[in-house]
């Protein structure tokens, strides 16, 4: 058991504690920019004061999410070098430019244009004020382009060469080392996830304050806005979803064997396996609850098309078939239930019972948390399902870290788990007390005030100060 | 032409560590400070006068790992690994440092804590910097392109050494800083404090310098040998007299002058670090060119750093600008 827990092993789980962690809050970044990004367009389109009033209850929440978006992230940019040197070597030349370009391009224009966001209304009027939140919208997204670009080339690499140090390098053009095979759906199906996440986020905090006060017009705001993303985004997820499958299936087939439960293959039709208990010492799926031919018709759009299974591929090449299959299906349910509250909402949209039908609400304050749930089960499928490579099958997970003694992993490990769940654990119930007030009319800006002595500065009196300065017209 | 590429690349985060260290050094140099300053406005200012740009600055620590990871593939995993535990503890200190800006704000029941997690935060991250300087400047063991040392090879008297005196004078840093961006007792409690640290790090820097030469022979040689002597000697006689001049426009009043020259020391002794590494990026084990990226690499981003650079200094020149004058507890005001 004990030598379970080597050095690598250990790295692993710090690289995926680290990063997963991490990832929750560009999640919830990439989609919360732009939901202020169109707060504010459609407040300075229309002058509505609940626009402004719902922006600066967000972008509290926004500035928190943000800050610790920051910090886990920097922990990511060092770990390819503490624990993944030799990965960091003979990778460097091809994923280094592509995060630097990360940096210049996206972390820069975020952090660059986020002070005058969060602090900047008063000082320098509406419209630059509006182009200050569209740079941190845009390079929310630039960064997700570049982030996934390096990740995906590690799924399908393409366009590289090797040279004598054995370093992956360019092989000609950088344009099919960036645009690999699978970047254009992954990237795709990773940003509609972050609308997603946010989406459900805002409906969930709208849900709430209608569930307390059905009349607040600005939780009717916000809930209406959440439900037709719900709407919207969810049924074009399930079909980008598919299509980043089907491209899976083409370049990464041994992870579709994974995801499916196909340790066997299907000469004449595959069944699609609902549930089940992977089993790989036997290598067969326990218990399962199978539909006959299924898994080809949506593969291959042919009942009867042939698909290989896990007993093609050698033993030592296997991902860890359980990890994937549940992950993939977690996903896959949360996927549908979002779909779900989509139409329904849909349904009492179109009835005029948006606002009252309150088993819509409870549903929707329940489906809070499924879009980071899915981004996580999501990410752990295209992850887990690469390995045993880094670089799929070129670079082995095993051959990519660094030379590191056991207990030196062990104890970075211990004290990241102990201080993200101490300090991320604090900054989530900060954003829950936070989502947990009522959004008022003529909320405060996001200034770092102490919380002082009622009388000294009133809210309101900020609020005023800021329309004096030009910060808008009053209802 | 590969050659002249790893020079510019080299140049390139050079410049990226320098800004990093002054505009982090500010910031960290308040938190440093921070217990010093009283309870309410004082620590509400001083918090204000960088809570708009802290994550700006510490971008350029992003891009000094990115940048070195792209750049010098191979420096970046040798160095990292090899100072693994100052470098986790420098990343976990920044999470500390880096939520307290938001988190102290919103839970006034703990704001002691938070602010016990910015001060330590910063303090913890300035001194694991200087303890992975010294340990980078006394030298790492690589065979076959891999560290070959143990996890507590870093520790040293050495690094210690250099650990405390990049803590001393980011202190400095961000004492100046609070002369320019703040009035009255908070201003006056600043500028006694600069006054103190500027003559510790002036200490600091002779103490790491005489260190320096005594580790290698090399770094000897570097600095005294005849006739190199004659073309490096400006360095230090340059910092004596940044420290005078320092020190009279403390005495007189100035503002803006004692940030200036307390940069224009970090800026020397930055130079003098140049000239202690060059031609190495690991002193003594591996030169710029042996752990330089592929031409290709360095030329596909040398485009994007050209174009985009110049935009980042705009528009980070820009939020500064905004964010120009004095602060107060309230945050910046026009």
């Amino acid at each position: 058991m004990f030598e379970f827990f080597d050095a690598l092993m250990l790295a692993r789980v710090q690289f995926a504690f680290t990063v997963s962690f991490h990832f929750l809050f560009p999640a919830i970044t990439i989609g919360l920019a732009s939901y202020l990004a169109v707060l504010e367009g459609l407040w300075l389109k229309t002058g509505c004061d609940d626009y402004m009033s719902l922006y600066r209850y967000w972008i509290r929440i926004f500035a928190l999410v943000f800050g610790m978006g920051v910090v886990s992230g920097i922990v990511m940019s060092y770990q390819f070098g503490t624990n993944w040197s030799v990965f960091s070597d003979r990778a460097g030349p091809i994923i280094g430019p592509l995060m630097a370009y990360e940096v210049l391009t996206a972390f820069f224009l975020e952090a660059g244009f986020l002070g005058v966001m969060l602090f900047g209304m008063s000082r320098v009027g509406k419209g630059l004020h509006f182009t200050a939140t569209l740079m941190v919208a845009l390079g929310t997204f630039v960064s997700a382009f570049w982030i996934l670009s390096v990740n995906s080339w590690m799924q399908t690499p393409a366009g590289y060469a090797m040279n004598a140090d054995d370093q992956f390098i360019a092989a000609g053009s950088w344009l099919p080392i960036i645009f690999n095979p699978s970047f254009p759906y992954r990237l795709a199906h990773t940003l509609l996830a972050a609308y997603l996440t946010t989406a459900f986020l805002v409906g969930a905090v709208g849900a709430w304050h209608l569930l307390k006060d059905r009349a607040n017009p600005r939780a009717r705001l916000m809930f209406s806005m959440a439900m037709w993303m719900a709407t919207i985004v969810a049924p074009m997820q399930i079909v980008v979803g598919d299509l980043h499958g089907l491209n899976t299936l083409e370049h990464q087939p041994i992870k579709v064997m994974a995801m499916e439960g196909h340790y066997q293959s299907h000469p004449d039709g595959a069944p699609l396996i609902v549930f089940g208990i992977p089993n790989s010492a036997e290598q067969r799926v326990d218990y399962a609850i199978q539909i006959p031919k299924l898994s080809s018709l949506i593969l291959k759009h042919d009942l009867n098309a042939p698909l290989d299974g896990l007993d093609t591929v050698p033993s030592v090449d296997h991902p860890p078939v359980g990890v994937v299959f549940w992950s993939f299906r977690i996903m896959i349910a949360l996927g549908l239930l979002m779909a779900g509250l989509g139409a329904l909402s849909l349904f009492a949209r179109v009835r005029g019972k948006l606002y009252e039908w309150r088993p819509l609400h409870r549903f929707a304050l329940m489906m809070g948390p499924s879009g980071l749930i899915a981004v996580l089960a999501g990410w752990i499928t295209t992850e887990v399902g690469r390995q045993p490579w880094t670089i799929q099958g070129l670079m082995r997970t095993a051959e990519s870290a660094s030379p590191l003694a056991a207990p030196a992993v062990a104890a970075s490990l211990v004290a990241f788990v102990l201080v993200y769940f101490a300090v991320f654990g604090a900054g989530v119930l900060y954003i829950m007390k936070l989502m947990a007030k009522p959004p008022m009319p003529h909320e405060p800006e996001p200034n770092n005030v102490p919380e002082r002595a009622a009388g000294t500065t009133p809210a309101a009196a900020i609020w005023t100060e800021t329309l004096a300065s030009g910060g808008g017209s009053n209802a | 032409m590969n050659t002249d590429l790893t020079m510019i690349w080299a140049f390139i985060i050079f410049l990226a560590v320098f800004i990093y260290v002054v505009l982090d050094g500010f910031d960290l140099g308040i938190g440093i400070l921070f217990h010093r300053f009283k309870v309410g406005h004082d620590r509400d200012t001083a918090m204000n006068s960088v809570a708009p740009v802290w994550d700006g600055n510490e971008t350029w620590l992003v891009l000094g790992g990115g940048g070195l990871l792209a750049a010098f593939p191979l420096a970046y995993g040798l160095i990292f690994s090899a100072l693994y535990a100052p470098l986790i503890a420098m990343l976990l200190a920044l999470v500390f440092r880096g939520v307290a800006f938001e988190f102290r704000w919103r839970d006034s029941g703990h704001r002691r804590f938070w602010d016990l997690s910015f001060s330590g935060g910063s303090l913890l991250a300035a001194v694991s910097q200087g303890v992975m300087l010294g340990a980078l400047l006394q030298g790492i063991a690589i065979s076959d392109r891999a560290y070959a040392g143990g996890w507590w090879d870093w520790l040293t008297p050495f690094s210690i050494i250099t650990g405390v005196s990049v803590a001393i004078a980011y202190a400095l840093l961000g004492a100046t800083w609070l002369v320019l961006k703040t009035e009255g007792a908070l201003q006056k409690q600043a500028r006694n404090m600069a006054w103190w640290l500027g003559c510790a790090t002036l200490v600091a820097i002779g103490v790491v310098s005489v260190g320096t030469l005594f580790l290698s022979e090399a770094y000897f040689a570097k600095w005294l040998a005849w006739p190199r002597v004659l073309w490096v000697a400006p360095v230090p006689l340059l910092v004596a007299l940044s420290s005078l001049a320092f020190a009279r426009s403390l005495r007189s009043g100035h503002e803006l002058a004692p940030f200036l020259l307390t940069l224009s020391v970090f800026l020397l002794c930055f130079v003098g670090l140049g000239i202690s590494v060059f031609p190495d990026v690991i002193p003594g084990a591996v030169t710029l060119w042996a752990a330089a990226t592929d031409h290709s690499s360095q030329v596909f981003m040398l485009w994007g750093t050209a174009i985009v650079l110049p935009m980042i200094l705009a528009y980070t020149g820009w939020s500064y600008w905004v964010f120009r004058g004095k602060v107060d507890a309230h945050g910046y005001h026009s």
